[in-house]
Protein backbone atom coordinates (compact mmCIF):
# COMPACT_ATOMS: atom_id res chain seq x y z
CA UNK A 1 0.00 0.00 0.00
CA UNK A 2 1.55 3.30 -0.99
CA UNK A 3 2.33 5.59 1.90
CA UNK A 4 2.59 3.00 4.64
CA UNK A 5 6.25 3.77 5.10
CA UNK A 6 5.33 7.27 6.30
CA UNK A 7 3.62 6.23 9.47
CA UNK A 8 6.56 7.39 11.51
CA UNK A 9 5.28 10.94 12.09
CA UNK A 10 6.36 11.21 15.70
CA UNK A 11 3.67 13.38 17.24
CA UNK A 12 0.84 13.27 14.84
CA UNK A 13 -2.10 13.12 17.19
CA UNK A 14 -4.87 15.25 15.81
CA UNK A 15 -2.59 17.83 14.33
CA UNK A 16 -3.09 18.02 10.60
CA UNK A 17 -0.17 20.16 9.58
CA UNK A 18 1.36 18.40 6.63
CA UNK A 19 3.54 19.10 3.69
CA UNK A 20 6.65 20.14 5.54
CA UNK A 21 8.99 17.47 4.33
CA UNK A 22 11.99 19.32 5.74
CA UNK A 23 10.82 18.16 9.15
CA UNK A 24 11.24 14.53 8.12
CA UNK A 25 14.30 12.49 8.89
CA UNK A 26 16.88 12.29 6.09
CA UNK A 27 16.38 8.52 5.83
CA UNK A 28 12.73 9.06 4.89
CA UNK A 29 13.73 11.57 2.27
CA UNK A 30 16.05 9.14 0.57
CA UNK A 31 13.45 6.37 0.82
CA UNK A 32 10.99 8.64 -0.97
CA UNK A 33 13.65 9.62 -3.47
CA UNK A 34 14.31 5.96 -4.28
CA UNK A 35 10.63 5.16 -4.54
CA UNK A 36 9.98 7.99 -6.98
CA UNK A 37 13.03 7.11 -9.07
CA UNK A 38 11.89 3.49 -9.22
CA UNK A 39 8.47 4.54 -10.45
CA UNK A 40 9.96 6.89 -13.02
CA UNK A 41 12.18 4.09 -14.33
CA UNK A 42 9.26 1.70 -14.75
CA UNK A 43 7.14 4.29 -16.55
CA UNK A 44 9.99 5.25 -18.87
CA UNK A 45 10.81 1.60 -19.66
CA UNK A 46 7.18 0.99 -20.52
CA UNK A 47 7.22 3.92 -22.90
CA UNK A 48 4.58 5.98 -21.11
CA UNK A 49 6.77 8.96 -20.38
CA UNK A 50 9.61 10.90 -21.93
CA UNK A 51 12.01 11.65 -19.05
CA UNK A 52 13.13 14.82 -20.84
CA UNK A 53 9.53 16.04 -20.69
CA UNK A 54 9.64 15.75 -16.91
CA UNK A 55 12.58 18.14 -16.79
CA UNK A 56 10.77 20.59 -19.03
CA UNK A 57 7.61 20.39 -16.89
CA UNK A 58 9.57 21.09 -13.71
CA UNK A 59 11.54 23.93 -15.26
CA UNK A 60 8.33 25.44 -16.61
CA UNK A 61 6.72 25.71 -13.18
CA UNK A 62 9.96 26.80 -11.52
CA UNK A 63 10.94 29.51 -13.96
CA UNK A 64 8.16 30.37 -16.42
CA UNK A 65 4.69 29.91 -14.96
CA UNK A 66 4.24 31.57 -11.59
CA UNK A 67 2.62 34.47 -9.75
CA UNK A 68 4.58 37.10 -11.67
CA UNK A 69 2.23 36.27 -14.57
CA UNK A 70 -0.77 37.16 -12.42
CA UNK A 71 0.98 40.29 -11.16
CA UNK A 72 1.25 41.49 -14.75
CA UNK A 73 -2.48 40.92 -15.21
CA UNK A 74 -3.31 42.91 -12.08
CA UNK A 75 -0.92 45.77 -12.92
CA UNK A 76 -2.49 46.03 -16.37
CA UNK A 77 -5.97 46.15 -14.84
CA UNK A 78 -4.85 48.93 -12.48
CA UNK A 79 -3.47 51.00 -15.37
CA UNK A 80 -5.97 50.30 -18.12
CA UNK A 81 -9.67 50.74 -17.40
CA UNK A 82 -10.71 49.02 -20.61
CA UNK A 83 -8.59 45.96 -19.77
CA UNK A 84 -10.03 45.93 -16.23
CA UNK A 85 -13.56 45.83 -17.65
CA UNK A 86 -12.65 42.98 -20.00
CA UNK A 87 -10.93 41.13 -17.14
CA UNK A 88 -14.02 41.31 -14.93
CA UNK A 89 -16.31 40.44 -17.85
CA UNK A 90 -14.34 37.52 -19.37
CA UNK A 91 -11.12 36.83 -17.50
CA UNK A 92 -10.15 33.85 -19.65
CA UNK A 93 -10.08 35.97 -22.81
CA UNK A 94 -8.53 39.04 -21.18
CA UNK A 95 -5.75 36.99 -19.60
CA UNK A 96 -5.14 35.05 -22.82
CA UNK A 97 -4.58 38.40 -24.54
CA UNK A 98 -1.52 38.80 -22.30
CA UNK A 99 -0.31 35.33 -23.30
CA UNK A 100 -1.39 33.28 -20.27
CA UNK A 101 -3.71 30.32 -20.75
CA UNK A 102 -4.12 26.59 -20.35
CA UNK A 103 -3.82 23.85 -17.81
CA UNK A 104 -5.77 24.55 -14.61
CA UNK A 105 -6.77 27.95 -15.95
CA UNK A 106 -9.04 26.99 -18.80
CA UNK A 107 -11.98 28.90 -17.26
CA UNK A 108 -10.93 31.95 -15.29
CA UNK A 109 -13.01 34.41 -13.28
CA UNK A 110 -11.57 37.61 -11.81
CA UNK A 111 -13.18 38.96 -8.65
CA UNK A 112 -12.40 42.51 -7.61
CA UNK A 113 -11.81 43.79 -4.11
CA UNK A 114 -13.48 47.09 -3.25
CA UNK A 115 -13.58 49.21 -0.09
CA UNK A 116 -16.65 47.13 0.90
CA UNK A 117 -15.81 43.59 -0.25
CA UNK A 118 -12.73 41.42 0.18
CA UNK A 119 -12.46 38.22 -1.86
CA UNK A 120 -10.78 34.99 -0.76
CA UNK A 121 -10.20 31.84 -2.82
CA UNK A 122 -9.98 28.26 -1.56
CA UNK A 123 -10.42 24.70 -2.78
CA UNK A 124 -11.81 22.79 0.19
CA UNK A 125 -11.94 19.50 -1.75
CA UNK A 126 -8.39 19.39 -3.11
CA UNK A 127 -6.05 22.11 -4.35
CA UNK A 128 -7.64 23.74 -7.40
CA UNK A 129 -5.72 26.89 -8.24
CA UNK A 130 -5.21 29.09 -11.35
CA UNK A 131 -1.89 27.67 -12.54
CA UNK A 132 -1.27 29.76 -15.69
CA UNK A 133 -1.30 32.99 -13.67
CA UNK A 134 -0.23 31.91 -10.16
CA UNK A 135 1.82 28.77 -10.83
CA UNK A 136 1.76 25.92 -8.35
CA UNK A 137 -0.20 26.40 -5.14
CA UNK A 138 1.76 27.07 -1.95
CA UNK A 139 1.81 24.35 0.70
CA UNK A 140 -0.54 26.22 3.02
CA UNK A 141 -3.17 26.49 0.28
CA UNK A 142 -3.25 22.67 0.07
CA UNK A 143 -3.10 22.17 3.84
CA UNK A 144 -5.92 21.01 6.10
CA UNK A 145 -5.92 24.14 8.29
CA UNK A 146 -6.52 26.51 5.38
CA UNK A 147 -9.07 24.32 3.62
CA UNK A 148 -10.97 23.53 6.80
CA UNK A 149 -10.94 26.95 8.42
CA UNK A 150 -11.08 29.67 5.78
CA UNK A 151 -14.73 29.19 4.84
CA UNK A 152 -15.90 29.22 8.46
CA UNK A 153 -13.43 31.55 10.15
CA UNK A 154 -12.03 33.76 7.38
CA UNK A 155 -11.02 36.55 9.73
CA UNK A 156 -9.11 34.12 11.93
CA UNK A 157 -7.23 32.78 8.89
CA UNK A 158 -6.48 36.29 7.68
CA UNK A 159 -4.97 36.96 11.11
CA UNK A 160 -2.56 34.07 10.48
CA UNK A 161 -1.36 36.10 7.49
CA UNK A 162 -1.15 39.30 9.52
CA UNK A 163 -4.16 40.77 7.73
CA UNK A 164 -6.90 42.52 9.66
CA UNK A 165 -9.87 43.99 7.80
CA UNK A 166 -12.42 46.46 9.17
CA UNK A 167 -15.61 44.78 10.41
CA UNK A 168 -17.57 46.73 7.81
CA UNK A 169 -15.80 44.90 4.97
CA UNK A 170 -17.76 41.89 3.75
CA UNK A 171 -15.73 38.76 3.02
CA UNK A 172 -16.61 36.83 -0.10
CA UNK A 173 -15.12 33.33 -0.25
CA UNK A 174 -14.99 31.37 -3.49
CA UNK A 175 -14.66 27.59 -3.08
CA UNK A 176 -13.27 26.29 -6.40
CA UNK A 177 -15.27 23.07 -6.55
CA UNK A 178 -15.41 22.70 -10.37
CA UNK A 179 -13.07 23.72 -13.23
CA UNK A 180 -13.55 27.48 -12.80
CA UNK A 181 -10.47 29.14 -11.31
CA UNK A 182 -10.59 32.43 -9.45
CA UNK A 183 -8.19 35.38 -9.43
CA UNK A 184 -8.58 38.13 -6.84
CA UNK A 185 -8.01 41.64 -8.17
CA UNK A 186 -6.68 43.51 -5.15
CA UNK A 187 -7.22 47.22 -4.61
CA UNK A 188 -4.51 49.43 -6.01
CA UNK A 189 -2.41 50.75 -3.11
CA UNK A 190 -2.68 54.40 -2.18
CA UNK A 191 0.23 56.53 -3.32
CA UNK A 192 0.93 54.42 -6.40
CA UNK A 193 -0.37 56.81 -9.06
CA UNK A 194 3.12 57.77 -10.21
CA UNK A 195 4.29 54.20 -10.73
CA UNK A 196 4.73 52.46 -14.07
CA UNK A 197 2.88 49.25 -14.89
CA UNK A 198 6.07 47.28 -14.25
CA UNK A 199 6.59 48.96 -10.87
CA UNK A 200 2.96 48.27 -9.99
CA UNK A 201 3.41 44.56 -10.80
CA UNK A 202 6.16 44.46 -8.17
CA UNK A 203 3.62 45.50 -5.54
CA UNK A 204 1.30 42.59 -6.37
CA UNK A 205 2.02 39.64 -4.10
CA UNK A 206 0.89 36.09 -4.74
CA UNK A 207 -1.17 36.09 -1.56
CA UNK A 208 -2.94 39.30 -2.59
CA UNK A 209 -4.23 37.45 -5.68
CA UNK A 210 -5.59 34.62 -3.48
CA UNK A 211 -7.02 37.07 -0.96
CA UNK A 212 -4.89 36.07 2.04
CA UNK A 213 -2.73 39.15 1.61
CA UNK A 214 -2.77 42.74 0.43
CA UNK A 215 -0.50 44.33 -2.15
CA UNK A 216 2.65 45.96 -0.86
CA UNK A 217 2.65 49.71 -0.42
CA UNK A 218 4.96 51.78 -2.63
CA UNK A 219 8.34 52.03 -0.95
CA UNK A 220 7.96 48.92 1.19
CA UNK A 221 10.58 46.16 0.88
CA UNK A 222 10.16 43.64 -1.94
CA UNK A 223 8.37 40.36 -1.43
CA UNK A 224 10.74 37.68 -0.17
CA UNK A 225 10.90 35.06 -2.89
CA UNK A 226 12.73 32.44 -0.83
CA UNK A 227 12.74 31.29 2.73
CA UNK A 228 15.41 33.16 4.72
CA UNK B 1 -19.03 -2.10 6.01
CA UNK B 2 -21.78 -4.53 4.96
CA UNK B 3 -20.89 -6.22 1.67
CA UNK B 4 -24.24 -5.29 0.12
CA UNK B 5 -23.80 -1.54 0.71
CA UNK B 6 -20.69 -0.35 -1.09
CA UNK B 7 -19.80 3.05 0.30
CA UNK B 8 -17.72 5.86 -1.03
CA UNK B 9 -15.91 8.10 1.36
CA UNK B 10 -13.79 11.11 0.52
CA UNK B 11 -11.08 11.89 3.05
CA UNK B 12 -10.42 15.21 1.32
CA UNK B 13 -13.69 17.01 2.06
CA UNK B 14 -12.17 19.30 4.68
CA UNK B 15 -14.30 22.46 4.52
CA UNK B 16 -15.62 23.43 7.95
CA UNK B 17 -13.96 20.47 9.71
CA UNK B 18 -12.69 20.98 13.23
CA UNK B 19 -9.06 21.74 12.46
CA UNK B 20 -7.49 24.29 14.74
CA UNK B 21 -3.89 24.55 13.58
CA UNK B 22 -2.79 27.92 12.32
CA UNK B 23 -2.11 28.40 8.62
CA UNK B 24 1.59 28.85 8.00
CA UNK B 25 2.33 31.42 5.29
CA UNK B 26 5.14 30.65 2.90
CA UNK B 27 7.36 32.89 0.78
CA UNK B 28 6.57 33.18 -2.89
CA UNK B 29 8.75 30.81 -4.88
CA UNK B 30 9.05 28.19 -2.16
CA UNK B 31 7.45 25.49 -4.27
CA UNK B 32 8.98 22.23 -3.11
CA UNK B 33 10.31 20.86 0.16
CA UNK B 34 12.17 17.78 -1.08
CA UNK B 35 13.94 16.82 -4.30
CA UNK B 36 11.44 14.09 -5.11
CA UNK B 37 8.43 16.42 -5.01
CA UNK B 38 8.96 18.06 -8.43
CA UNK B 39 9.47 14.59 -9.95
CA UNK B 40 6.10 13.46 -8.56
CA UNK B 41 4.47 16.59 -9.95
CA UNK B 42 5.98 15.97 -13.38
CA UNK B 43 5.22 12.23 -13.36
CA UNK B 44 1.60 12.96 -12.49
CA UNK B 45 1.25 15.52 -15.28
CA UNK B 46 3.04 13.33 -17.83
CA UNK B 47 0.93 10.27 -16.97
CA UNK B 48 -2.21 12.42 -17.13
CA UNK B 49 -1.24 13.23 -20.72
CA UNK B 50 -1.42 9.53 -21.67
CA UNK B 51 -5.21 9.68 -21.15
CA UNK B 52 -5.19 6.38 -19.27
CA UNK B 53 -7.46 8.24 -16.83
CA UNK B 54 -8.99 11.70 -16.58
CA UNK B 55 -8.50 14.42 -13.98
CA UNK B 56 -11.72 13.57 -12.14
CA UNK B 57 -10.68 9.93 -11.81
CA UNK B 58 -7.33 11.07 -10.44
CA UNK B 59 -9.02 13.33 -7.86
CA UNK B 60 -11.21 10.40 -6.88
CA UNK B 61 -8.17 8.13 -6.51
CA UNK B 62 -6.49 10.65 -4.21
CA UNK B 63 -9.45 11.58 -2.03
CA UNK B 64 -10.22 7.92 -1.26
CA UNK B 65 -6.72 7.15 0.01
CA UNK B 66 -7.29 5.84 3.56
CA UNK B 67 -4.23 7.70 4.85
CA UNK B 68 -5.02 10.95 3.00
CA UNK B 69 -4.92 13.03 6.18
CA UNK B 70 -1.56 11.62 7.24
CA UNK B 71 0.24 12.29 3.95
CA UNK B 72 1.87 15.45 2.63
CA UNK B 73 0.40 16.73 -0.60
CA UNK B 74 2.98 15.27 -2.97
CA UNK B 75 2.84 12.00 -1.04
CA UNK B 76 -0.89 12.04 -1.83
CA UNK B 77 -0.10 12.61 -5.49
CA UNK B 78 2.41 9.76 -5.53
CA UNK B 79 0.02 7.37 -3.80
CA UNK B 80 -2.80 8.44 -6.15
CA UNK B 81 -0.61 7.87 -9.18
CA UNK B 82 0.45 4.41 -7.99
CA UNK B 83 -3.19 3.51 -7.34
CA UNK B 84 -4.24 4.57 -10.85
CA UNK B 85 -1.36 2.64 -12.44
CA UNK B 86 -2.39 -0.50 -10.59
CA UNK B 87 -6.09 -0.02 -11.34
CA UNK B 88 -5.53 0.44 -15.07
CA UNK B 89 -2.92 -2.32 -15.24
CA UNK B 90 -0.43 0.18 -16.66
CA UNK B 91 2.05 -0.98 -14.02
CA UNK B 92 1.90 -3.79 -11.53
CA UNK B 93 2.90 -3.93 -7.90
CA UNK B 94 6.05 -5.96 -8.51
CA UNK B 95 7.22 -3.44 -11.10
CA UNK B 96 6.60 -0.48 -8.81
CA UNK B 97 8.40 -2.27 -5.97
CA UNK B 98 11.41 -3.35 -8.05
CA UNK B 99 11.68 -0.27 -10.24
CA UNK B 100 11.81 -2.12 -13.54
CA UNK B 101 9.49 -3.29 -16.27
CA UNK B 102 8.37 -6.91 -15.77
CA UNK B 103 5.13 -6.98 -17.80
CA UNK B 104 4.13 -5.68 -21.22
CA UNK B 105 2.99 -2.08 -21.48
CA UNK B 106 -0.67 -1.26 -22.02
CA UNK B 107 -1.60 0.78 -25.10
CA UNK B 108 -1.75 4.53 -24.53
CA UNK B 109 -3.07 7.27 -26.80
CA UNK B 110 -0.30 9.84 -26.29
CA UNK B 111 3.18 10.30 -24.87
CA UNK B 112 4.02 13.83 -23.73
CA UNK B 113 7.33 14.69 -25.37
CA UNK B 114 9.63 17.42 -24.15
CA UNK B 115 9.08 19.51 -27.25
CA UNK B 116 5.32 19.48 -26.81
CA UNK B 117 5.12 20.47 -23.15
CA UNK B 118 4.67 24.22 -23.67
CA UNK B 119 1.91 23.76 -26.24
CA UNK B 120 0.09 21.09 -24.26
CA UNK B 121 0.13 23.17 -21.08
CA UNK B 122 -0.99 26.31 -22.95
CA UNK B 123 -3.91 24.43 -24.49
CA UNK B 124 -5.06 22.80 -21.28
CA UNK B 125 -8.26 20.77 -21.26
CA UNK B 126 -11.29 23.06 -21.36
CA UNK B 127 -14.40 21.48 -19.83
CA UNK B 128 -17.10 23.71 -21.33
CA UNK B 129 -19.47 21.87 -23.70
CA UNK B 130 -22.61 22.48 -25.74
CA UNK B 131 -25.60 22.27 -23.39
CA UNK B 132 -28.22 19.67 -24.27
CA UNK B 133 -31.06 21.65 -22.72
CA UNK B 134 -31.71 25.20 -21.48
CA UNK B 135 -30.44 26.14 -18.02
CA UNK B 136 -32.92 25.29 -15.30
CA UNK B 137 -31.87 28.20 -13.09
CA UNK B 138 -31.13 31.86 -13.74
CA UNK B 139 -29.16 34.53 -11.92
CA UNK B 140 -30.86 35.22 -8.61
CA UNK B 141 -32.75 31.89 -8.53
CA UNK B 142 -33.13 30.45 -5.04
CA UNK B 143 -31.95 26.86 -4.84
CA UNK B 144 -31.40 24.11 -2.33
CA UNK B 145 -28.50 21.70 -2.60
CA UNK B 146 -28.86 17.94 -2.33
CA UNK B 147 -28.60 16.68 1.20
CA UNK B 148 -27.85 12.98 0.74
CA UNK B 149 -24.18 12.07 0.39
CA UNK B 150 -23.25 10.71 -3.04
CA UNK B 151 -22.06 7.08 -3.24
CA UNK B 152 -19.31 8.13 -5.69
CA UNK B 153 -16.90 10.97 -6.44
CA UNK B 154 -18.72 14.28 -6.30
CA UNK B 155 -17.80 17.94 -5.98
CA UNK B 156 -20.53 19.15 -3.66
CA UNK B 157 -18.72 19.59 -0.33
CA UNK B 158 -20.32 18.25 2.83
CA UNK B 159 -20.65 21.68 4.42
CA UNK B 160 -22.78 22.85 1.48
CA UNK B 161 -25.21 19.90 1.46
CA UNK B 162 -28.88 20.54 2.15
CA UNK B 163 -28.35 24.32 2.17
CA UNK B 164 -30.30 27.16 0.62
CA UNK B 165 -28.39 29.52 -1.64
CA UNK B 166 -28.72 31.90 -4.56
CA UNK B 167 -27.43 31.50 -8.11
CA UNK B 168 -24.77 34.15 -8.59
CA UNK B 169 -23.11 33.11 -11.83
CA UNK B 170 -23.98 30.81 -14.71
CA UNK B 171 -20.90 29.23 -16.30
CA UNK B 172 -22.42 27.27 -19.19
CA UNK B 173 -22.44 23.48 -19.46
CA UNK B 174 -19.33 21.68 -18.22
CA UNK B 175 -18.09 18.09 -18.09
CA UNK B 176 -19.85 16.56 -15.08
CA UNK B 177 -17.18 15.48 -12.60
CA UNK B 178 -19.42 12.87 -10.97
CA UNK B 179 -19.91 10.76 -14.10
CA UNK B 180 -16.53 11.56 -15.63
CA UNK B 181 -14.71 10.25 -12.55
CA UNK B 182 -16.63 6.97 -12.70
CA UNK B 183 -15.88 6.33 -16.36
CA UNK B 184 -19.49 7.08 -17.29
CA UNK B 185 -18.64 9.83 -19.75
CA UNK B 186 -18.72 13.61 -19.77
CA UNK B 187 -22.52 14.03 -19.53
CA UNK B 188 -22.19 17.86 -19.56
CA UNK B 189 -24.37 19.74 -17.07
CA UNK B 190 -25.00 23.40 -16.40
CA UNK B 191 -22.61 24.79 -13.85
CA UNK B 192 -23.51 27.59 -11.45
CA UNK B 193 -21.88 29.59 -8.68
CA UNK B 194 -24.20 29.26 -5.69
CA UNK B 195 -23.70 31.68 -2.80
CA UNK B 196 -24.68 30.90 0.80
CA UNK B 197 -25.11 33.18 3.75
CA UNK B 198 -22.85 32.27 6.66
CA UNK B 199 -25.79 31.68 9.01
CA UNK B 200 -27.24 29.13 6.55
CA UNK B 201 -23.95 27.22 6.55
CA UNK B 202 -22.87 27.44 10.18
CA UNK B 203 -26.09 28.13 12.06
CA UNK B 204 -27.18 31.22 13.90
CA UNK B 205 -25.01 30.28 16.90
CA UNK B 206 -21.76 30.72 14.97
CA UNK B 207 -20.35 34.25 15.42
CA UNK B 208 -21.06 36.23 12.27
CA UNK B 209 -18.04 37.48 10.38
CA UNK B 210 -19.82 39.29 7.56
CA UNK B 211 -19.00 36.53 5.08
CA UNK B 212 -20.57 34.78 2.12
CA UNK B 213 -19.27 31.48 0.74
CA UNK B 214 -19.94 30.11 -2.72
CA UNK B 215 -19.39 26.77 -4.39
CA UNK B 216 -19.53 25.90 -8.07
CA UNK B 217 -22.34 23.40 -8.41
CA UNK B 218 -23.56 21.38 -11.37
CA UNK B 219 -27.31 21.43 -12.01
CA UNK B 220 -27.96 17.88 -10.71
CA UNK B 221 -26.77 19.08 -7.27
CA UNK B 222 -29.58 21.64 -7.12
CA UNK B 223 -33.32 21.86 -6.78
CA UNK B 224 -35.56 24.93 -6.60
CA UNK B 225 -35.93 26.31 -3.07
Amino acid sequence: MPGTDHDHHPSHGHSHEHGHAHEHEPSTLSAMELRVRALETVLAQKGYIDPAALDVLIDTYQTKIGPRNGARVIARAWCDGEFRRRLLDDATAAIASLGFSGRQGEHLVAVENTPDVHNLVVCTLCSCYPWPILGLPPTWYKSAPYRARVIKDPRGVLEDFGVSLPETVRIRIWDSTAEVRYLVVPQRPAGSLHLSERELADLVTRDSMIGTGLPRNPGSPPTPRRAP
Amino acid sequence: MTPTAPSYHSNADLGGQDVRDTVRPEPEGELFHADWEPRVLALTLAMGATRLWNIDASRSARETLPDYRELSYYQIWLAGLSKLLLRTGAAQADEIAQGRMLHPAVPISRVLHAGDVAAVLARGAPTVRQPSHPARFALGSRVRTLSAPAPHHTRLPGYARGKRGVIERVHGAHVFADTHAQGLGEQPQWLYTVAFDEAELWGVGWPRQGSTVSVDAWEPYLEPA
